[in-house]
């Protein structure tokens, strides 16, 4: 545990703060003391921990796979290139057998996703109380008082990555619809089903609730993939902090709880990628 | 988890990855794999074709085998036939001067005896009358005799 002098209910919300640097309508541009701190300085705040570990987590990945690009040999593989080359080939797999459309995009796209989000999935089995503690000592070196140095280590554990990535999704969904179907195929298809009569005057009274339905059903897909994931990863990580807090029974309860969340950890990322490749194949062909 | 700048900052993130995994590390891994891909398939057609080749080789080399033997059968078969010619030929030959040498030397026996009698008619003439002479001596007109012999010796 962190520091003896905090309640539980302190030690979980302090786990479950960002670290946040915004714009806070007393103190101007600077990082929010406090989780009330945080809320004050609304949408114009940004958490640098999330930040961080996506980023730094989102070039390891590409540097690791460029680095095997750059001297990919057509021979035998090897050591890290037989891993990239199964990543691709099993993304690749996926893509072919769900999108039967032609895009460059939409394979690099779901290896980054399943990529990117495995890798932020896997923080969480990082030790809860190790790389907080760390950021609160080097915060100490620069000045800051520890309490009030939020880490959290998983970026998935943010709904604002979650939505960040799923609302890109959701652009990509619009822009798919409406190259494939033209801006009034895709309006049609919004407002013509799925109740459609041929008569005309029933039809005008249709569309509103047509339309009302169809926007829901599209709206679902990005809320529900950021929600989706952000929800099992939040509960995760919460469970680790519940069994951090134990005392000595941590080991034996930690334990399972980290293997058990290996899979949700891969799970999660295939799911979100797999919803991707889904919603835009919807996305490019005729559904009704 | 109040929702913030954070967000555009991982969308913009999220973009620039997708766009660099798409640019940079997607196209030469895949395009590692197909070559890869055609490298094998073109091996297994290499194989394939090697070994249709090898069976066609082989059936060659039978063909090739079986007429050479049929070949060697019938050289065979004419020098047996050829030689068999030859003794013949030859034992005609030798029959034929055998002939030639038998009458050859039959003719030169009847010059010889021809040649003996001749002789002989002219001693046994001479013969004869010389014993006749010696015997008969006075009695005898020795052309009127002579005559006479001559006629004898003529007659034998």
């Amino acid at each position: 545990m962190a520091g003896n002098n905090m309640t539980s209910t302190e030690y979980i919300q302090h786990h479950l703060q960002n670290l946040t640097y915004g714009l806070h309508p007393e103190n101007g541009w600077s990082m929010a003391h406090s989780a009330a701190d945080a809320k004050a300085m609304g949408f114009w705040a940004i958490h640098v921990d999330t930040m961080l570990w996506s980023i730094g987590l989102g070039m390891l990945f590409l540097w690791l796979f460029r680095s095997v690009a750059k001297r990919v040999s057509t021979g035998v593989p090897t050591g890290l290139q037989n891993f990239v080359e199964m990543m691709i080939e099993f993304v690749d797999g996926s893509v072919r057998e769900t999108f039967h459309g032609k895009s460059r995009l939409i394979a690099p796209l779901s290896l980054t996703i399943f990529c990117w989000i495995f890798l932020m999935n896997i923080m969480d089995l990082v030790p809860v109380d190790f790389l907080p503690l760390l950021a609160q000592k080097i915060g100490g070196w620069f000045g800051a008082d520890p309490a009030h140095v939020y880490f959290k280590v998983v970026p998935t554990t943010d709904i604002n990555a979650t939505l960040g990535m799923s609302l890109s999704v959701f652009a990509l969904i619009l822009f798919y619809s409406i190259r494939s179907k033209g801006l009034s195929g895709f309006i049609a298809e919004l407002t013509l089903h799925p109740f459609n009569t041929p008569n005309i005057f029933a039809q005008i009274l249709l569309i509103p609730v047509n339309f009302l339905l169809e926007v829901v059903t599209l709206l679902a897909k990005p809320v529900s993939l950021a929600l989706r994931l952000f929800g099992n990863l939040y509960a995760g990580e919460l469970i680790f902090i519940l069994i951090a807090m134990v005392g000595l029974w941590q080991l034996p309860l930690h334990f399972p709880w980290a293997v058990f969340h290996i899979l949700i950890i891969t799970l999660q990322a295939f799911i979100f990628m797999m919803l991707t490749i889904v919603y835009l194949s919807m996305a490019t062909e005729e559904q009704h | 988890m109040n929702l913030n700048l954070t967000l555009i900052g991982q969308a913009i993130a999220f973009a620039v990855f997708v766009w660099f995994c798409m640019k940079y590390v997607w196209p030469p891994v895949m395009q590692a794999l197909q070559e890869r891909q055609k490298k094998i398939a073109d091996g297994l057609d290499a194989a394939s074709r090697a070994t249709r080749d090898l069976e066609l080789a082989q059936e060659k080399a039978e063909e090739t085998l079986r007429e050479s033997k049929e070949q060697a059968q019938q050289i065979l078969e004419q020098a047996n036939k050829r030689s068999n010619q030859i003794v013949e030929e030859a034992r005609e030959t030798a029959r034929a001067e055998g002939e030639r040498i038998i009458a050859g030397a039959r003719s030169e026996i009847d010059q010889e005896i021809n040649r003996a009698k001749e002789e002989l008619r002219a001693q046994v003439s001479l013969l004869a009358v010389a014993g006749a002479e010696r015997i008969l001596e006075s009695s005898i007109d020795e052309a009127k005799h002579r005559e006479l012999v001559d006629k004898l010796a003529a007659e034998l």
